[in-house]
């Protein structure tokens, strides 16, 4: 698995993404995490693994995980008819925006995330919102649990097929109390 | 208006009062002022002029900052890492850099725009003289240059007075321009404020390139219902000799039109368009053809119906050359901003530079004179079509079978597509005969080549995929409405009122470049949906033609179902790039025309009106230039909120609110002086939406204003509701912040808003006359 940014020209400078080798660094990061969150974005419902829609992995995961999410775009809509209610849904900048704000207390009022997922947001965007957070909001962790290699995020999985991905967040779902 | 540099010089005078020797008296300019409106308190500013304006914009609507690089490499101190708060040699951070880089790409947008201008003005000058009286829409328009006159003060009566105009619209951007130098603004919101500057200026610049234009060359005249043309490749008579004119400047193909015409062979040739060059082509000549948008520039090259390839300015891909010596189609460089290289061949006989250009001994040239142009154009379109026989350089369907075989599967071309697109897949459907998931990727395909430069077998994957897509790129048969130009007083008294007072939902201005994330139905389709709604729909340049290139359940394009009025329902395509200045003026022309808000040199005052009153919205869906991110400046400064697609993220800094912060959203009541808090309203100033339904609730929801009346409020809450429940599936979480007293809820939703208006602790609040300028409150609070 490659760890070169999928869009060949996002490449970062001094401060590049550590890559995620195994599932479980990424479960065990996320555990670690006080207040983390996913973003999940449009291509939810357009990108495919082994016959099954990546939102429906994400829904898994977030059930498993309990890790509130916070949909971009029209999304909310598509969680809603899986049953699922997510904790918040704004637009993609509206999200990093907030996250750059060292008062934002997150959705609950509670306290800022300390860690944010990111997944499914067109490749450029997320790689552009991920890149605010670096220079904006350096204590804020960052990671990405696409297959595409992000290397402005704190930590990123590298580019992997379909299968790899599936098999990644299926693991990752499993090592929660609420996986199956 | 005015003349300059006068000069009088008296040897001897004898007068009753005694003898005047040697008096000498230079003046730089004579006022002949028949604008009688009084001046008012900001004429041509400068730079820092509207900075308090701007500083209360940016209060409410902070940068959002997404760094598409860490590195500033400007000066040789660098390459200075500026990543997470570092500073670079210089002092600056990355906050402040990337308000820089914002301010140095408006400032080349508004140069593009006023440099056409002034070659415009220049020819036109040359042709028709300085007192050539500038005619809009005749008696339909008194108001011939809003944004002209309330930036500088200045009526322009003339071709002269606006070169006037442009002198200071070119110094102003000299000004920002310096302001990038290292070493000079140090803070990112005085970079941000410049960059308001500069797209204020951006908008003179195009004000007077189109008004220009309109008076001299026959333009439909602010014409509601001006003539459909053929769009569409498909729509090219290809048994004739073909001239494609590619770019902005319609200057030279002008020149073709008028020689074809002269000698009679207007008939017998194709003259086409590509980009706004297009519009503008067939604003002047009913015979002319859209082709397309600017990122059909290699298919139609490509595709080999261009028996010549005019190019202008702007937008021009730079390997046109290369692309058309390839298909053995001669190029015409016809502007002093793109000489590619050529020769220069202005001053050589016609006769000479046609034998050239046919007999292959030269590819292409250079020619500065309009008028030659036209001729060399015609005579080697009609010589060269019989010999090229419209030669091609796409593969035939067996020959990209084969070819896919040779496809690596690397993924490199995927990784360059800035759509992501799954070529490697299609390719290899292909090797195994089935092309259809490689015609598939022909609707979504930008036309930027990238693909092919990555390919390590040197695959022409653009052309493979126009090729797969031939079927398609043929059966483009569709209409475009000629751009109208300007907006009419009388249609502005007609929709005033109830623009302002939110009966008409809102203006959405679909603009820009098409950079589209996933084609350019999504722009028919968010016109459509709005235009159905009762919108006012203004449209330009490159949307203008994607808007046209659909049809509905009973084949009509967008032109024919919808009038081309400003009116509630209207779809009018205004024209090219720097036609954009006639929705900036419509906007200005409510608060001057409808609420005779004064106009001349009072930019703060009316910028205060629109953004508290009118309920419009930009939405360039895929912006990709610099003259689009000064557009959208020009927008930004008079407080119209822009949206742009998802590629528009690469602008790298987004203006926005924050709902959950009330003190963001408070204003004067000029009737109290009393502060009022009047919701997020609107929330943005600029923000890139991910999709076209986010792209819909946004605009739905950006079109609230404060000065809402309570039916207003009522029917802009419907449409933003329904769109919502829609595309969202929910209710909108944030309607408590929209509601002011119980009249705003819609009659048919009231159930649902009350019981949110109730979770939220909503509390009624009054419908102020809204301001943000202490100065406008009539009477102050004690």
């Amino acid at each position: 698995m490659s760890c070169e940014p999928w869009q060949c020209a996002e490449i970062a400078a001094t401060k590049k993404a550590n890559p995620i080798q195994k599932p479980e660094i990424a479960v065990a990061m996320i555990k670690k995490a006080s207040r983390p969150l996913l973003v999940v974005g449009s291509y939810a419902t357009e990108r495919y693994m082994e016959g099954k829609q990546l939102i429906e992995y994400l829904i898994d995961f977030a059930n498993a995980s309990k890790v509130p999410v916070v949909a971009t775009a029209h999304m909310v809509g598509e969680f809603l008819k899986r049953g699922y209610q997510p904790a918040g849904f704004m637009s993609a900048m509206d999200i990093g925006n907030r996250l750059v704000d060292p008062e934002w207390q997150g959705l609950d009022g509670k306290g800022h995330p300390d860690l944010v997922l990111f997944v499914g947001l067109p490749y450029y965007m997320e790689a552009l919102i991920l890149s605010g957070l670096k220079h904006f909001a350096p204590d804020l962790k960052t990671m990405t649990i696409d297959n595409l290699f992000h290397p402005h995020a704190s930590w990123s999985f590298p580019n992997a097929t379909l299968e790899e991905w599936a098999s990644n967040l299926t693991v990752m779902t499993s090592k929660f109390n609420g996986g199956n | 208006m005015t003349s300059k540099n006068v000069h009088v010089k008296i040897n001897e005078m004898k007068t009753n009062s005694g003898l005047i020797k040697n008096l000498e008296l230079s003046i730089g300019k004579v006022v002949n002022d028949n604008y009688t409106e009084p001046m008012g308190p900001t004429p041509m500013p400068s730079m820092s002029t509207l900075r308090d304006w701007d500083m209360k914009l940016l209060t409410k609507y902070k940068p959002f900052y997404m760094p598409d690089c860490d590195l500033c490499c400007l000066c040789t101190f660098g390459k200075c890492d500026l990543t997470a708060g570092k500073r670079g040699a210089c002092g600056l951070d990355i906050g402040a850099q990337s308000s820089r880089i914002v301010l140095l790409a408006c400032c080349i947008g508004a140069a593009t725009h006023t440099a056409h201008s002034r070659h415009m003005i220049h020819h036109l000058i040359g042709k028709y003289g300085r007192r050539f009286p500038l005619d809009i829409g005749g008696l339909n328009i008194k108001v011939e240059a809003p944004i002209t006159r309330l930036v500088t003060g200045i009526k322009p009566e003339t071709l002269g007075d606006l070169d006037d105009v442009l002198e200071y619209a070119e110094k102003e951007i000299t000004q920002c321009l310096a302001v990038g130098h290292t070493g000079q603004e140090g803070n990112n919101l005085d970079f941000e404020s410049k960059a308001f500057h500069v797209g204020m200026i951006d908008h003179v610049g195009m004000e007077v390139g189109d008004i220009a234009q309109v008076s001299t060359l026959g333009f439909p005249k602010a014409e509601p219902e001006a003539p459909l043309v053929k769009l569409g490749i498909g729509t090219v008579d290809t048994s004739k000799p073909v001239i494609m004119c590619i770019g902005h400047n319609v200057v030279p193909s002008v020149g073709i039109i008028d020689y074809a015409k002269d000698t009679k062979v207007d008939d017998k040739i194709e003259v086409v368009g590509l980009c706004c060059t297009a519009h503008d082509i067939t604003r002047y000549y009913n015979r002319g053809r859209i082709v397309g948008p600017i990122s059909w520039q290699l298919r139609f090259i490509r595709g080999g119906f261009a028996d010549v390839v005019v190019l202008d300015e702007q937008c021009v891909r730079t390997d046109a050359f290369d692309e058309a010596r390839k298909v053995h189609a001669p190029v015409i460089a016809a502007s002093e901003k793109n000489c590619m290289g050529f020769k220069n061949r202005t001053n050589d006989p016609a006769d000479e530079i046609v034998a050239d250009l046919v007999s292959g001994k030269v590819a292409g040239v250079l020619i500065l004179d309009p008028e030659k142009v036209g001729e060399v154009a015609v005579r080697t379109a009609q010589q060269i079509a019989p010999i090229r026989k419209k030669m091609n350089s796409l593969p035939s369907i067996e020959e990209i079978k084969a070819l896919s075989k040779t496809c690596r599967q690397c993924n490199m071309c995927r990784r360059s597509c800035p759509q992501d697109l799954k070529i490697p897949q299609a390719l290899k459907a292909a090797a195994e005969g089935d092309m259809a998931p490689l015609t598939d990727l022909y609707e979504y395909c930008i036309g930027c080549g990238r693909c092919e430069e990555a390919c390590p077998v040197k695959l022409n994957i653009h052309s493979m995929i126009v090729k797969a897509g031939e079927k398609f790129m043929l059966a483009e048969d569709n209409l475009c409405r000629v751009g109208r130009g300007a907006v009419q007083d009388v249609e502005i008294r007609n929709v005033g009122s109830p623009i302002v007072l939110g009966e008409i939902p809102g203006i959405v201005a679909v603009v820009g470049c098409s950079n589209y994330p996933h084609g350019g139905k999504d722009v028919y389709d968010i016109c459509r949906e709005f235009a159905s709604r009762r919108y006012i729909v203004a449209l330009s340049g490159c949307s203008a033609m994607s808007a046209g290139n659909y049809r509905n359940s009973e084949g009509k394009t967008l032109y024919e179902e919808f009038p081309g009025g400003f009116e509630a329902g209207g779809v009018l395509n205004v024209g090219s790039c720097v036609a954009n200045s006639h929705i900036a003026g419509a906007a200005i022309k409510v608060a001057n025309i409808f609420a005779k808000r004064p106009l001349r040199g009072n930019y703060e005052e009316i910028a205060d009106y629109i953004y508290n009153r009118l309920g419009a919205v930009g939405l360039a869906w895929g912006a990709y230039s610099q003259k689009a991110a000064a557009i959208a400046a020009g927008f930004w400064r008079l407080g119209i909120p822009v949206l742009v697609g998802p590629h528009g993220a690469k602008y790298r800094r987004m203006l926005l609110g924050r709902e959950d912060k009330p003190e963001n959203w408070e204003v004067l009541d000029a009737r109290t002086g009393n502060t009022v808090n009047v919701g997020p309203a609107p929330e943005h100033l600029f923000q890139t939406v991910e999709t076209p339904q986010e792209a819909m609730v946004s605009i739905a929801k950006l079109c609230i204003r404060p000065n809402d009346t309570w039916k207003g409020r009522s029917i802009k809450l419907s449409h933003y509701v329904d769109l919502h429940k829609r595309f969202y599936g929910c209710m909108p979480q944030d309607l408590h912040l929209f509601v002011r007293t119980m009249a705003d809820v819609p009659m048919t939703l009231k159930d649902e808003f009350t019981k949110i208006l109730e979770d939220n602790n909503w509390k009624e609040t009054v419908i102020p006359d809204p301001t943000l300028l202490p100065r406008m409150v009539r009477k102050m609070k004690e």
